[in-house]
């Protein structure tokens, strides 16, 4: 490892391979060390400037951390907001940057408090990879199996646990192999690390002392796996473990039309106004999988039968591309004129069952106003916006023991059923295969706030996986 | 661009399952893996990439949008990402900038050049002008900084602006690294901690009711280094005073400040000329230059990614009034 001269390498070699980009979370219960494995790794990766250290070393002496023998309340590095510093708790999910020669990392911190769940489908939904946080005292509890059970339906790529405070078992590998054990039995029960998608590793740390996180450790001989940091270098990211198992998917965001208002600088920069007068093209962040110049794709929009064209151009900032791939933003010239609008899909022909207008769906609630049948919603599908009935609710998952029970309502942190019928047929597929495509949003016509979490469920009668119980 | 075949990572997954998780299997199948592959998107890209989703969303879902622009890096770069965005055709928002009155005048300058250069409309909001009104009064330390938020509001009233786009960064300040990419603010411009909409997958929340703006920060995922690097890669022009030039300075509060109208040396404080640079060029009377011979781009981003100072810490005075600054004024309605 060479995170000691990783950032002056990254700077000064601007030859190198160019590092790519991985978002992490970290997951866990109050008091597991989350906010002190977050600032160990940022500390012990040199992400945090000196003036940072500072006036963190200097709060941490206010308050007699560490007491006699002092040091640095490495938590501090994160609770950004007033009223954590006071309260000694993080409140709000905070995203934090630093990198190595390798990769850039963006790592969000979810608390793990009351609002364990609203933060942790937060942090997850857009993770490479989750650490989750055990206390090698405690080992697995409830709030442990409800993470893991999150991060289950929430199909993360990588899940990581971390043992933490191994320093207060004595370093003891028993301790260790028991809560792997035990980790890895609730893993099979839930079915993480099966579906040839997500999967699983167990690590002892010390966030406090440093131990595996940056460098292997010395106190835990009897573990030969890799540091976290290694991991974390080293997973493939999700957007490269799906690209090659999905299909191409791009919501339209605008149509870019500029008829005569053609960019000046583009214009003085020798841009051919004639050839571009009749430019049209279609504006999005291509969602899964890659498109070629020449591909046939189907144009999906509410009330047509999908219109198969040919791709003509792949178009960004006056570059012409030959391919591009998830998660490229880029604009999209068509064979044939068709009508195209924002909230239209253009997807590999052929590839898109049939828009519906049934939602069949996992509902990870994260408002306090709670979800009653018959209620009116918005649901926010890729770049459409479409109101919504609850028809009813059919459950609601027990995270701890993994069972769904009736329910007709859902409040905030439940996770449960909800079959809803949509204003206009949407191109849903199912989350399970699809982790951009298979989400949406559930939205307060009222008030505008973000309600749920949706994870589109197949049909009932279609073939669905055991495995996936909710 | 084509991305690493995924067989090796199910016979991982098969591996790891038969091991049950062991270390030991993973590395074995890790070995010959030698890290991300060189054809999967730089991080610069991926970046990009976002910040104009972004951008998009947020044009397409909102009435009248606008873009802060100081003529700073970050809010260069964030009409740079603009241009890319809705190439060939002109961006389609307006540039809003809140003018302190203590403005360096060769960023002015920039200002204006690019504003034509683009063809943009250009929206002023003057402190000076409520100051002269007697809306705004004078601090006693003379710092104009936090003096922006009432100009700013009244310019996003008037102009009827929905959502305000922003070069905010979150790895410039703590309480910055909580706040959303589209963050909501209230009538009166405060922005509320602790009751944000959760930010899930690539799907933003836009909605908002009547008096209720939002503010949308696309390059929230950006760090220093990230900026300096593109502003490298893309051939950026920026403001002069971000590279190394001989400047008279005075030495205060652990800072070089500039000698100009409205920053003066007190008697004890000695004038002497330096090669300086600034690492953000906000409001004269309370940002400070940095010693530095980095006068090219290229010799910048070696200088910050050696840096051991953030880059708020380094220049901004009014950072450092107290720990939780940058939050507090948020609340109050800052960009
Ligand atoms: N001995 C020891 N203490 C730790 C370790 N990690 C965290 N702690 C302490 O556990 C407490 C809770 O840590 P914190 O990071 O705030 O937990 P969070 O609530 O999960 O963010 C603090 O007093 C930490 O100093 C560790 O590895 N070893
Ligand atoms: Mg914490």
């Amino acid at each position: 490892m060479s995170t000691d001269t990783a950032l002056l390498d990254a700077g000064l070699n601007s030859e190198a391979l160019p590092s790519t980009l991985f978002r992490f979370a970290t997951a866990g219960s109050v008091d597991d060390g989350k906010s002190t494995l977050v600032g160990r790794l940022l500390h012990d990766s040199k992400a945090i400037l000196a003036d940072t250290l500072d006036a963190v070393a200097r709060t941490s002496a206010d308050r007699g951390f560490g007491g006699e023998k002092g040091g640095i309340d490495l938590a501090l590095l994160t609770d950004g907001l007033r009223a954590e510093r006071e309260q000694g708790i993080t409140i709000d999910v905070a995203y934090r940057y630093f990198a190595t020669d390798r990769r850039s990392f963006i790592l969000a911190d979810c608390p793990g408090h009351v609002q364990y769940t609203k933060n942790t489908v937060t942090g997850a939904s857009t993770a490479d990879a989750v650490v989750v946080l055990i206390d090698a005292r405690k080992g697995v509890l409830e709030q442990t199996r409800r993470h893991l059970s999150v991060l289950q339906l929430l199909r993360v790529a990588h899940v990581i646990v971390a043992v933490n405070k191994i320093d207060l078992v004595d370093f003891s590998e028993q301790v260790f192999r028991d809560i792997e054990a035990d980790v890895q039995k609730v893993a099979r029960e839930l079915g993480l690390g099966s579906d040839g998608v997500a999967d699983l590793l167990v690590v002892p740390v010390s966030a406090l002392d440093g131990d595996n996180v940056v460098d292997r450790s010395e106190r835990t001989p009897w573990y030969t796996g890799p540091a976290l940091l290694e991991v974390l270098e080293t997973l493939p990211a999700a957007d490269e473990l799906e690209a090659d198992l999905e299909s191409f998917r791009f919501p339209v965001q605008l149509v870019i039309r500029p008829q005569g208002a053609l960019a000046p600088d583009a214009v003085a920069g020798g841009l051919d106004v004639e050839a571009y007068r009749d430019y049209r093209a279609y504006a999005g962040q291509i969602t899964e999988g890659s498109v070629k110049v020449g591909d046939e794709v189907s144009v999906i929009s509410p009330g047509h039968e999908p219109r198969t064209t040919t791709v003509v151009g792949i178009d960004f900032a006056g570059q012409s591309l030959e391919e591009a791939a998830a998660p490229q933003s880029v604009a999209v010239r068509l064979a044939d004129e068709i009508d195209i609008a924002r909230g239209d899909t253009i997807a590999a022909a052929g590839t898109v069952r049939e828009s519906t207008a049934d939602l069949y769906a996992s509902l990870a609630w994260l408002s306090p106003k709670p979800l009653r049948e018959g209620q009116k919603v918005l649901v926010k599908h890729g770049t459409r916006t479409v109101q919504a009935l609850v028809r009813n609710v059919t459950g609601k998952l027990d995270l701890a023991t993994f069972n769904v029970e009736p329910a007709s309502n859902l409040e905030l942190n439940d996770i449960g059923h909800a079959q809803l019928r949509l204003s206009a047929p949407l191109p849903l597929e199912n989350y399970l295969h699809h982790r951009r495509t298979g989400a949406f949003l559930v939205i307060d016509p009222i008030d505008g706030n973000t309600l749920a979490a949706g994870l589109v469920k197949d049909h009932p009668g279609d073939h669905e996986d055991e495995r996936y119980v909710i | 661009m084509s991305t690493q075949t995924t067989s090796e990572d199910l016979e991982l997954n098969q591996l790891q399952s038969e091991a049950e998780g062991s270390a030991a299997a993973w590395r074995a199948s890790r070995s010959g893996h030698g890290g991300p592959s060189a054809e999967r998107l730089s991080s610069l890209d991926t970046l990009e990439s976002e910040a104009i989703h972004i951008i998009r969303e947020v044009v397409a879902e909102f009435e009248k949008p606008a873009l802060l622009f100081s003529g700073g890096k970050d809010s260069v770069v964030m009409l740079h990402l603009a241009t890319k965005a809705f190439w060939p055709g002109k961006v389609p928002f307006p540039v809003l900038h809140v003018d302190t009155g203590h403005n360096f005048p060769e960023v002015i300058d920039f200002r204006d050049r690019t504003v034509e250069r683009l063809g943009l409309k250009l929206v002023v909001g003057s402190v000076q002008e409520f100051i002269d009104r007697g809306e705004l009064a004078e601090r006693a330390d003379g710092t104009r900084n936090p003096l922006q938020t009432v100009p700013l509001l009244d310019a996003i009233q008037r102009n009827k602006f929905d959502a305000v786009f922003g070069g905010g960064r979150r790895d410039e300040d703590k309480a910055r690294a909580k706040e959303r990419i589209l963050s909501l603010r209230d009538e009166f411009g405060q922005w509320d901690p602790r009751n944000q909409r959760p930010e899930l997958w690539n799907l933003y929340n836009g909605r908002h009711t009547v008096g209720q703006h939002v503010r949308a920060f696309p390059i929230s995922n950006w760090t220093e280094l990230d900026i300096w690097r593109y502003i490298e890669r893309e051939n950026i022009e920026l403001p002069g005073l971000y590279y190394a030039h001989e400047r008279e300075v005075f030495a205060r509060d652990g800072m070089w400040r500039a000698v100009g109208e409205v920053s003066q040396p007190l008697p004890h404080e000695d004038v002497i000329t330096k090669l300086v640079r600034y690492r953000t060029v906000g409001d004269m009377s309370c940002t400070g230059a940095v010693e530095s011979d980095a006068r090219t781009v290229a010799d910048v981003v070696v200088e910050v990614a050696a840096s051991t100072l953030t880059e708020r810490g380094a220049t901004r005075a009014d950072d450092r009034i107290s720990e939780a600054a940058m939050e507090d004024r948020k609340k109050d309605g800052y960009f």
